[in-house]
């Protein structure tokens, strides 16, 4: 039995009973408990099921190091799995489930695998499954995913809010404990701006409930003015629940604060995740207890000794009424007097070292506790729960030497400084033979921007475990508590434990690796302690081997018969402990995911019905719907429309791009493959812009403004890109060239008129000549159209007659208005994106994206005549010169057109004869464009086919499906107007 | 994540705020140049463990291109430096000397 106790109890307000339910059971807790003390009060010691054998678990530690007590929290929206239950602050009404067990808690079928476990050994799974290969997809592997894992993912989307916060400081503190207490104090006292965060609600760490004296205070005296003291200072700040998850690059610190874990629905974020830039980091992040490997170590009941005293003193939670204390060191002793303390009864004292001299054994002796020497537990009796211990010599084989009954177990293998904060950045460590630990090799810290040690470890996560050498360590007064004697470095209990002991000898209890794991991965040849984490998932999961790492290395060491640090550690990675998701990603979820850019013109487009399709960060309308018509119908209508009458498209997100100064057109020479720099004032060329890989990039038309001017249009999703790419060779390759770029996408406003009616509709608009003579194809003048200066570019990406106009963004929308009302005797009508696809591709237009991928060249796209073979140089050149890019074994651009009319899935890839290596069919081509035609009333395509331009009127097989050919023919990609006539009036 | 000192507007930027441009100081084989030359200039790159001059852009910042001297294993910054430079300037080259004497130096 576990109970609450009559009186006691830290950090426990007796005044404030709580509410909440375990697996449906209705319990109660009081306010300050964690989850873990509340079910302990209310004898609710079992938690869950083992990951691999289902055995029965329970709560075994009181920290972050907990690896058992995983449990499923809240409901719906608010619902969170592996939540543990010994960090989760109790909340009134808190709804909490086992996980990991069928069908229940109590009666779980998957337990037989605990019966079977000489037949799950480390690799079992790689062992096993291996062959017939289909059945590892269709079989096991569904069965072991159903059985296995921790938790379940959470359906619903989450119901909290989360946010991130930005800090600097020159010392970051990380834990609230009386080392960092101690630092903090130093540095705040010496004018530097201080962080301290505390991951638990409670500032002190440990010390309080393990007892003595600083400044010849009690502890928890001394605690409570130097949090006073560092609250009075404006240069220090202090924050509770928040956990320091990692330390990065250049004192780059992760904090993360649990906010309103306690307080859910109350409207503050749930989580706040902090970026903090620190000068110095002191990494007072205490030591975690280690259990110790006997048999039956698992069993609900034993637990770690630090954490049965924690639940006595701090919350007044009797784990047991009868304890067996099993250690290796003196500070377990410290755990006999508090449950003599409480009233509670210790059974003995089963010490591993063949003496035990320290202050706290005489002291353990004169109180009348039972001190067994040189002893070690053979076995724990008892399933669900410890009904007692079978007590046999430590240094034999496991013969019973005496039964006692006991419903608790504490161990104590020692302590393991937290190393893990000195350790995210390359800190090295060293094993300290006497303290039978690794701890931070203060001449190998981590180091920061400047070489300077950026990390500094003190008191026990430095190694200092007894609270005056804490002190000395973290720079803070002198402190007296009982002198301890030396440890004894043992890790297996009895130290030659046969199998059927080893076999049940847990090092890991989240994972269910053994002490027989491991011994069987170093006899099959796992030296490394990395691949030996692997094979036997030691050390994994959402506790990362908190408790196991240190006991698994040994066990390792031992087997390959070598000293624990020729061993090592496995890498120590951020997080320390799991973070949320929803603090990882703050406030970019749903609307603000990520900005949105809108044209002027973007809220008529939304009142009109828009189909939206994202382009880089903007969006255009795919088309515009009208009541009871679907995209397709839509979007044929719009083709019609403007093929027959006029379409307004609006065309502002086209990067533009001003390029000026002396040597602009020289500089526009080497970023085109066409020549720039003879470009007429007042022409426009289109151009193809490659990178120095010889691959086509983007594409657009260049406009002359003036002698030392041009306008480079640029992809809508290019802008930006292109920018940086032009900025990238002027700042570091032809820096003393004199030309000036500016991106000026936002700048104006852009309307593409285009179909059969596009001049008349600008010439009711009035104000500039737009007739064939006064502005021919591919020409622009300056003026004022409809009253608002514009741009006037003669150029189309449909074959229509067509005009592309900028104007002011100011004016964008008044513009754009001017059209409609102008042009609705005139057929006018706004189209979208795909309408322009389409149409491009009816005319063999190719579209960056599209017909390019990152390994086309402008050569295979038929666009030869837009490449200067004047030029001496241009980026790209040299590479287009390389001998398989000069070939005419590439794939080239074709038009496709299918037999039966039917439109081809986009990217198919045309079959050739043979198969090759891994039994594939062998291609010679694919599609990369593909669309109904409403203007010819079929399917059209275009792709890529080897030596395709070649092999015009060949018919190729496009496999689409398991037995579904289509076959096509290939074409001129140019499928409507080839004369161009359309556009020449 | 780093933090680099962009040498044109003397802010120390966060990782965050700036682009990565890879090797610093490729000298650009154009036209006339052999395969060899090219596939040295497009492809070859040196990736040290320690000292490496490499290309940033201040690209949320004033968007200008900066070099920097970086030391891959440590971290360790051993100055930043205009990209109008064809080789590390002396200061950089003496920087890194105080710092790792055991450097070969820059080819």
């Amino acid at each position: 039995m576990s109970t609450r106790l009559s009186r006691g109890g830290r950090l426990i307000d007796r005044s404030k009973p709580m509410n909440f339910t375990f697996n449906g059971k209705r319990l109660r807790g009081f306010a300050g408990d964690t989850l873990a003390s509340a079910l302990l009060g209310a004898d609710q010691m079992l938690v869950g099921r083992s990951f691999k054998y289902h055995r029965p678990r329970g709560i075994v530690a009181s920290g972050v190091e907990e690896p058992n007590a995983l449990l499923g929290l809240g409901r719906g929206a608010r619902f969170e799995p592996d939540q543990r239950a010994t960090t989760t602050e109790l909340f009134e009404g808190a709804d909490t489930a086992s996980q990991n067990h069928w069908p229940s808690l109590d009666f779980d079928v998957g337990v037989v695998n605990n019966w079977a476990y000489r037949f799950l050994p480390a690799g079992f799974y790689y062992k096993t499954f291996m062959f017939p290969r289909v059945a590892w997809k269709h079989l096991f592997e569904p069965v072991i995913r159903r059985s296995a894992g921790l938790g379940r993912a959470p359906v619903d989307r989450d119901g909290d809010r989360y946010e991130q916060a930005y800090a600097f400081c020159d010392v970051l503190v990380a834990g609230g404990g009386v080392a960092g207490l101690a630092a903090a104090l130093q540095a705040a006292r010496a004018g530097k701006r201080v962080m301290v965060l505390e991951q638990t609600p409670h500032w002190g760490g440990r010390a309080p409930v393990d007892g003595g004296t600083i400044d010849g205070k009690p502890v928890a005296d001394w605690i409570k003015s130097a949090v006073q003291d560092l609250e009075r200072m404006s240069n220090v700040t202090l924050r509770n629940r928040c956990m320091v998850a990692g330390v990065h690059d250049h004192g780059h610190v992760i904090g993360y604060e649990r906010v309103a874990d306690h307080t859910p629905g109350d409207g503050r974020p749930r989580h706040r995740l902090w970026r903090i830039r620190a000068g110095e980091i002191i990494s007072a992040t205490g030591a975690i207890e280690r259990p110790l490997a006997f048999a039956g170590n698992d069993v609900p009941g034993v637990m770690l000794a630090s954490a049965v005293r924690d639940y006595v003193v701090n919350f007044a939670v009797s784990p047991g009424d009868r304890t067996v204390i099993v250690t290796n060191n003196d500070d377990a002793y410290r755990t006999a007097f508090a449950l003599i303390d409480a009233g509670l009864i210790v059974a003995a004292i089963v010490d591993a070292r063949p003496s035990a001299t320290g202050d706290l054994v005489q002291k353990a002796r004169a109180r009348g506790i039972r001190v067994l020497e040189g002893r070690g537990i053979a076995k724990v009796k008892g399933t669900k729960r410890v009904t007692g211990v079978q007590i046999c010599a430590q240094a034999g084989e496991g013969a019973a030497l005496e039964d006692i009954a006991c419903d608790c177990v504490a161990m104590s293998g020692g302590w393991s400084p937290v190393v893990h904060l000195w350790s995210h950045c390359g800190g090295k460590l060293i094993w300290d033979e006497a303290r039978a630990c690794f701890r931070p090799d203060a001449t190998r810290p981590p180091t920061g921007d400047q070489g300077q040690p950026m990390v500094r470890a003190v008191g026990a996560a430095n190694g200092a475990l007894t609270l005056p050498e804490v002190l000395a360590d973290a720079g803070g007064p002198a402190a007296d508590a009982p002198a301890e004697g030396p440890i004894a470095a043992v890790w297996v209990m009895p130290q030659g434990a046969p199998d059927a002991l080893r076999f049940k000898a847990f090092l890991d209890y989240q994972n269910d690796v053994k002490v027989s794991d491991v011994q069987l991965a170093a006899r099959e040849g796992y030296t490394s302690v990395e691949h030996t984490k692997r094979y036997t998932t030691l050390g994994m999961a959402t506790d990362q081997g908190k408790l196991s790492n240190i006991n698994g290395l040994a066990v390792l060491s031992d087997a390959l018969g070598q000293p624990i640090p020729a061993t090592g550690t496995t890498t120590f990675r951020p997080p320390y402990e799991p973070i949320s998701f929803g603090a990882i990603a703050g406030e970019a979820r749903g609307e603000i995911f990520q900005p949105l850019r809108r044209t002027p013109m973007h809220d008529w487009h939304a009142s009109q019905g828009a189909h939206w399709e994202p382009v880089g960060l903007w969006r255009r309308p795919y088309c515009y719907l009208r009541t009871g018509e679907g995209l397709q119908d839509a979007v044929r209508r719009e083709i019609r429309n403007t093929r027959n009458a006029v379409g307004l498209l609006d065309a502002s997100t086209l990067g533009k791009i001003l390029v000026k100064g002396p040597d602009a057109g020289r500089f526009l020479d080497m970023m085109y493959t066409n020549m720039m720099s003879t470009l007429p004032v007042g022409k426009c060329r289109y151009g193809l812009m490659c990178n120095e890989n010889g691959f086509l990039m983007d594409d657009g038309v260049v406009v002359r403004l003036s002698e030392d001017s041009w306008l480079c249009h640029t992809t809508s999703g290019g802008a930006d890109r292109i920018h940086a790419h032009m900025e990238d060779w002027l700042q570091c390759e032809w820096w003393d060239w004199k030309v000036y770029t500016a991106n000026l996408t936002e700048q104006f406003a852009q309307v593409a008129v285009v179909g059969p009616n596009a001049r008349k509709l600008l010439e009711k608009l009035g104000g500039m000549d737009v007739s064939k003579e006064a502005l021919p194809f591919m020409t622009w003048a300056e003026g004022t159209l409809g009253g608002v200066r514009a741009r006037v570019f003669r150029i189309s990406f449909s074959g229509e007659l067509s005009y592309e106009i900028a104007v002011p963004a100011s004016e964008g929308m008044a513009f754009w208005t001017r059209f409609l009302e102008a042009g609705a005797d005139l057929g006018v009508m706004p189209y979208g994106t795909e309408a322009l696809h389409v149409m491009r591709a009816e005319k063999g237009f190719i579209m960056i994206g599209d017909e390019t991928d990152g390994t086309v060249i402008p050569q295979d796209l038929g666009l030869g005549w837009a490449i200067s073979k004047k030029k001496a140089d241009y980026i790209g050149k040299r590479a287009q010169e390389r001998s398989h890019m000069a070939s005419p074994d590439r794939w080239q651009l074709v038009g496709l057109e299918t037999l039966d009319g039917s439109v081809l899935p986009d990217g198919v890839h045309a079959a050739a004869p043979g198969h090759n290596a891994n039994g594939q069919r062998n291609v010679q081509g694919r599609v990369t464009s593909t669309y109904f035609s409403p203007t010819l009333n079929k399917g059209i395509a275009m792709g890529l086919v080897h030596r395709g331009p070649a092999r015009m009127g060949e018919v190729l097989d496009f496999p689409v499906g398991a037995d579904k050919v289509v076959q096509a023919r290939i074409v001129d990609p140019v499928f409507y107007d080839k004369e161009g006539e359309k556009g020449n009036v | 994540m780093l933090t680099l000192t962009c040498p044109y507007c003397g802010v120390k930027a966060e990782e965050t705020e700036l682009a990565p441009g890879g090797e610093a100081h490729l000298k650009r084989s154009g036209p006339g140049s052999s395969d060899e030359e090219f596939e040295s200039y497009l492809f070859a790159r040196k990736n040290p463990k320690g000292v490496h001059f490499e290309r940033w852009r201040h690209s949320y910042g004033c968007g200008k291109w900066f070099l920097a001297a970086r030391c891959t294993a440590t971290l360790e910054v051993f100055g930043t430096y205009p990209a109008q430079t064809p080789a590390p300037t002396p200061d950089i080259l003496a920087a890194i000397k105080a710092k790792r004497p055991e450097w070969e130096g820059y080819e």
